[in-house]
């Protein structure tokens, strides 16, 4: 067993440290506030090559370990989650499955262009009646032939609106149920294609959630990910990676709250006192603390599992559930040892803690990790 | 064309400092390391003449004099996209012997140009760069804040008190660069991260070379005292303590 990183892996986790404070903390409160998508910061995050660091050289990606996107995703989490939840996205979800699963010709059209951070990908599975029950895909995507042809909704959608690759899942064979699933690949312009509102949100609010809609869109029958009734196995597979990223992004909300926090108790006095000599704020502190470095455990055992090839479905659930139980009862408290200030919007917890609520829900809501971390105690 | 940037491991800027053995030596235990930051705006300006298809700079090498913990400091330049790196393994104990070393491995291996950072973050000894010209018999230009390349025809900018100095000079030269010389620092990106890992990092010994001065002992400064208000109206009560108290009045 070995705790120390690799001399890479600091150096990832640095980078995203620098980029953070110097490109997403400027404005961060203004972007959140508006709700202004995080045009040039995507762009320089795809240029230093994060949107596709899982992804191999071959591939334009930058070829790093599972360990290294959790370092990286906690630091860019620290400062905004709306920015690392297009990064987790675009790299656990869609190019990791493109890479996975896809043909050559799939790999060399869609997934260089996604690891090159040209452009950005996203990942469609939940639906209006289908979020945690996701084998009730409504959406359909016909055989016709030489084509599928695709209708439906899919609702809270990351990139719904920036991304130029949708991956979609959809039923092709509703009487063989959720065996009759479909992975497609689909170009977001293609004809038939229309994005909803942006989503108002609590949390995350310069992410673009968006619902998008297909009406008789056709795809090319090579745009197939894996087999035919693939798709059902595919969404789960690419959500037990997708959970490490957005585990790591919950840690990375909660360390960022606690490190302001921590700073903000010892400035603030009280009673003659600065706040941390007071048990009470000392004890929130010790707790914090302690929550989040075994998130930070839970999220980098997941790592290592599947950075050795290991079975991770397990590991990846508690990661989630824990890191997002945590970066909520952190980010609470963090609010709290501010006190007054820690309810306006400068000091940042607050926004911190409207964007850890999201890591509860998204990806598989903490009661839906509870279920896959309970069917695994009996496997 | 090559260029060499003189590379100090230096602290980071928020690290805690603490001295050792009777105050006479820094206490380095826990201290994260990085490259000086005017370096690393050095090696920034080294990167953008040889993306600039009109130079012919060909080469960037990051030399360091020190021990092994540097070596996480000179990969990360390596991942900036410095091409190869070198460190003299030397126990580094004054300025005079960081030049005279970096001076020994210019006289085997020489370059064009020589960025040094005007001074070092830690030590501060703002030396190093007008040493190595001296050894070298090169023009050493200090405080620059601009290097253009045009061909065989090289300017470069520096600033002085109220405004700015512009040279014409030949290679080899070493340029004693400050502020402006580069915009803001890079971030490595995943791609240069990983092909660090495939690029030089040489070790050569030190050259036996005399050392002038010896460090006796380091004194922090005194902490500032605790800070009193004074009330908006209590004016004589400012001036008595300006006066008697603080004995600048």
């Amino acid at each position: 067993m070995n705790f120390e990183f690799t001399e890479e892996q600091l150096m990832i986790r640095d980078a995203a440290r620098d980029f953070a404070q110097r490109e997403l903390l400027p404005g961060v409160i203004e972007r959140d506030e508006k709700a202004i998508y995080p045009t040039e910061q995507v762009k320089k995050l795809g240029e230093l090559g994060f949107l596709g660091m899982l992804v191999g050289l071959d591939y334009d990606g930058g070829g790093m370990d599972t360990i290294s996107y959790v370092l990286a995703m906690e630091e860019i989490s620290k400062i905004d989650s709306s920015v690392s939840v297009i990064m987790s996205v675009n790299n656990s979800l869609v190019c990791w499955g493109v890479e996975k699963f896809g043909t050559e010709e799939q790999k060399q059209k869609y997934l260089k262009p996604m690891a090159r951070g040209e452009k950005i990908g996203a990942f469609l599975l939940s639906e209006p009646e289908a979020g945690s029950d996701a084998t009730s895909q409504r959406t359909t995507a016909v055989d016709m032939g030489d084509h599928y042809l695709l209708n439906g909704t899919k609702n809270w959608i990351t990139s719904g609106k920036s991304a130029s690759t949708y991956i979609v899942i959809a039923q092709t064979h509703p009487e063989l149920k959720h065996r009759g699933i479909n992975a497609l690949i689909v170009e977001a312009d293609s004809e038939g294609i229309s994005v909803g509102p942006h989503e108002n949100k609590m949390g995350m609010r310069a992410s673009d959630t968006h619902s998008v809609m297909f009406n008789n869109v056709k795809v090319p029958k090579e745009n197939l990910l894996g087999e035919e009734g693939f798709g059902f196995k595919f969404a789960m597979k690419s959500l037990e990676g997708g959970r490490i990223g957005i585990a790591s992004q919950a840690l990375g909300i909660a360390s960022g709250a606690y490190e302001l926090a921590l700073k903000y108790a010892q400035e603030r006095k009280t009673f003659g006192k600065e706040i941390i000599n007071h048990q009470a704020i000392a004890f929130k502190l010790a707790d914090m603390a302690t929550e989040i470095e075994a998130a930070r455990f839970f999220c980098l055992k997941a790592a290592w599992l599947k950075d050795q090839g290991k079975p991770y479905g397990h590991a990846s659930a508690m990661a989630k559930l824990y890191a997002a139980e945590t970066a909520m009862k952190v980010t609470t408290e963090a609010v709290q040892i501010h006190g007054g200030y820690g309810y306006v919007k400068e000091y940042h917890v607050e926004r911190l803690m409207r964007d850890a609520k999201l890591t509860q829900i998204y990806e598989g809501t903490s009661e839906i990790q509870k279920i896959v971390i309970s069917r695994g105690l009996v496997d | 064309m090559k260029i060499l940037v003189c590379i100090s491991n230096v602290p980071d800027t928020t690290t805690k400092v603490k001295f050792k053995e009777g105050d006479s030596l820094f206490d380095d235990s826990g201290v994260q390391w990085i490259i000086n930051p005017w370096d690393e705006l050095a090696l920034t300006r080294a990167m953008e003449l040889k993306e600039d298809a009109g130079n012919s700079v060909n080469e960037i090498c990051v030399i360091h004099v020190g021990g092994a913990s540097a070596d996480a400091t000179l990969r990360k330049a390596l991942a900036i996209g410095a091409d190869k790196a070198v460190r003299i393994d030397a126990c580094p104990a004054d300025a005079y012997h960081v030049a005279g070393q970096i001076a020994e491995y210019l006289k085997e291996n020489p370059f064009e140009i020589i960025f040094s950072g005007i001074e070092s973050s830690d030590y501060n000894g703002s030396s190093v760069g007008a040493m190595i010209a001296e050894f070298m018999d090169y023009p050493g230009i200090s405080s620059v804040t601009s290097v253009n390349l045009d061909d065989d025809d090289i300017q470069v900018n520096r600033a002085i008190p109220g405004g700015k100095q512009v040279l014409k000079t030949e290679t080899p030269f070493v340029a004693v660069v400050q502020k402006g010389i580069a915009m803001e620092p890079r971030i490595p990106s995943m791609r240069g991260i990983m092909m660090a890992r495939k690029k030089p990092l040489e070790v050569k010994p030190a050259a036996e070379l005399e050392v002038l001065t010896e460090s006796i002992k380091f004194e922090l400064p005194q902490e500032k005292g605790a800070c009193k208000m004074i009330d908006s109206e209590s004016a004589e009560q400012l001036v008595d303590l300006l006066k008697n108290e603080a004995k600048v009045l």
